[in-house]
């Protein structure tokens, strides 16, 4: 319909700029803190749940399963299994590490979930599930209630974990 | 149609079994989401003797725009624990919402039980920025108007139509805290007369502070049962026995801001007056709001408004709605009221409104 036409002749406007921006306080919670405050002593602190006996790492507070709060402190090993992992091929902005690089879970031991880590000190090509691995912390006065306080994982020079170890944390 | 409680206009009578708020505060520094729900669905389903695995489905009202962070309605999950897999839904507004879709799908008949809860931190950012961004994007929210600001232009219009004046929006805010006093879960009580209130200086006029809604981190649960469960769970049921939910246009200038014909018209399909209401518990986040739903609630004067103190008390954003359900329906089941109405507003100057009426067996 010829009234629906453009009335000038630069054309419809087809693009609006409205910039948002929003800055938020964040409330880590009591688990979480308990697990932040343990990296910035160079451990790592988790909770079990009372019900399941399941060990989170970090934990939110609450066991995901069961719905209750998971309670009982557990400080877990250095240690732990790689269950799976990918290498960083890919370059994107903001990018602090050398590609490529490797990013893996990692199941500490003691622990019913992984986390994800960096793994260093080893060629790309070499790395596969079920290596050990250990944490290899920053310097003691640059401990920071953050998982920055974790520089990278190591392998350790033991034999892989059996499968059946892991099999339920993939 | 026809209902086991009383004279209802809903196909299935459904019973709000059971209630729980967490204690509203100005902010809650300690907790995270999941840790501030823990307690609260606990309590839901204590009240009532029964756990998670009696219910068929879980839904829940919030938004991320107040944490910042994204998908936390699904970690909020952790807080009831979804295993084995749990039918679940979200809606991105107030939990009264997230009600009204528990209650639909336990009118379709499949299910006999829902558990709804929803969470607010109205603390953790700037809510005079946040709250804008649910306007108009492109004409309205890159002009970034406040709530504040906004019911202002309100409450300004309820003056000159010869609707309201400074002195009524006073009159509530100070009813209203005086009777929070006798709430324990309010964050704001207090016994200040209205022409104290009346001195204090304008926030935007004719706004002063007393008139606004605190700003408060909180979250409440209901268990919601038909059928046999809903003579099993407890020996008061609370019936709904009206329920609607209507919107109005998003453009502010294309409303009459001293109406809310959504309301009236939510209300006329609920039934409100269908019978004498005791209680009214009325989501009117500013005092002057409170008029104009009263008007469009077809309320008279003998009907006692917010005996809980209301969102002037305690105004969990995205929870403070579902609170208004619960309490009246706590006070039916008291037996205070024999019939109670519960409103809910979302959305910018009244936008949109759900009414459900209670009523006791």
């Amino acid at each position: 319909m010829t009234d629906q036409a453009p009335t000038d002749e630069r054309g419809p406007v087809t693009t609006l700029a409205t910039p948002i921006r929003l800055d938020f306080d964040f409330t880590p919670g009591i688990a979480q803190s308990k697990f932040l405050r343990g990296l910035e002593q160079g451990r790592f602190l988790g909770q079990r749940c009372p019900v399941c006996t399941k060990v989170y790492v970090p934990s939110r507070g609450s066991c995901p399963t069961d719905g209750v709060a998971t309670t009982d402190p557990v400080e877990l090993s250095h240690s732990g299994t790689v269950t799976t992992y990918c290498v960083v091929n890919v370059p994107f902005q903001g990018q602090s590490i050398e590609i490529p690089y490797i990013c893996a879970q990692v199941l500490l031991d003691g622990a019913n979930v992984s986390f994800m880590g960096l793994l260093q000190e080893i060629p790309t090509d070499q790395i596969r599930m079920g290596m050990r691995v250990e944490a290899v912390w920053v310097e003691p006065d640059e401990l920071t209630p953050s998982l920055a306080s974790v520089k990278y994982f190591r392998p350790k020079s033991e034999a892989d974990a059996d499968y059946e170890t892991y099999k339920e944390y993939l | 149609m026809s209902a086991t409680g009383p004279a209802s206009r809903t196909p299935r009578p459904v019973s709000i079994a059971s209630f729980a708020q967490m204690q509203n505060v100005r902010r809650d520094d300690e907790r995270n989401e999941v840790e501030m729900l823990m307690p609260v669905v606990a309590e839901v389903f204590g009240n009532i003797g029964i756990t998670k695995d009696d219910v068929d489905f879980i839904c829940s009202g919030s938004t991320d725009y107040l944490i910042g962070g994204p998908f936390s309605f699904v970690m909020a999950l952790d807080a009831v624990g979804v295993w084995p897999p749990r039918s679940e839904s979200h809606v991105e507004m107030d939990g009264a919402w997230a009600l009204y879709e528990a209650w639909v799908l336990l009118q379709e008949g499949e299910i006999d039980a829902a558990l709804v809860y929803s969470f607010g931190r109205s603390s953790l950012g700037n809510l005079a920025e946040i709250l804008a961004l649910q306007l108009d994007p492109y004409y309205l929210a890159p002009l970034w108007p406040d709530p504040v600001s906004l019911a202002a232009l309100q409450a300004r219009a309820l003056i000159d139509a010869g609707k309201g004046s400074e002195a009524e929006f006073a009159a509530i805010a100070s009813r209203s805290r005086r009777d929070a006093l006798a709430n324990p879960k309010a964050q704001v009580a207090n016994d200040i007369p209205a022409d104290t209130l009346m001195q204090e200086e304008y926030v935007v006029s004719p706004l002063r502070r007393h008139t606004l809604p605190p700003i408060t981190d909180g979250a409440a649960a209901v268990v919601l049962a038909a059928g046999d469960r809903a003579q099993e769970w407890g020996d008061r049921p609370v019936w709904i026995t009206g329920f609607d939910h209507r919107m109005e246009t998003h453009s502010l200038g294309a409303r009459d801001l001293t109406s809310s014909p959504s309301t009236a018209k939510a209300a006329e399909v609920a039934g409100v007056a269908d019978g004498p209401v005791d209680v009214a518990e009325i989501h009117a986040p500013f005092a002057h709001q409170e008029i104009i739903l009263r008007e469009a609630l077809g309320l008279d004067g003998t009907v006692t408004v917010n005996p809980s103190g209301g969102p002037l008390a305690a105004n969990p954003l995205m929870s403070a709605g579902l609170i208004r359900i619960g309490e009246a329906a706590e006070r039916v089941r008291s037996g205070e009221a024999r019939r109670a109405v519960a409103h809910a507003t979302s959305g910018p100057c009244l936008q949109q409104n759900l009414v459900c009426v209670l009523e006791g067996a």
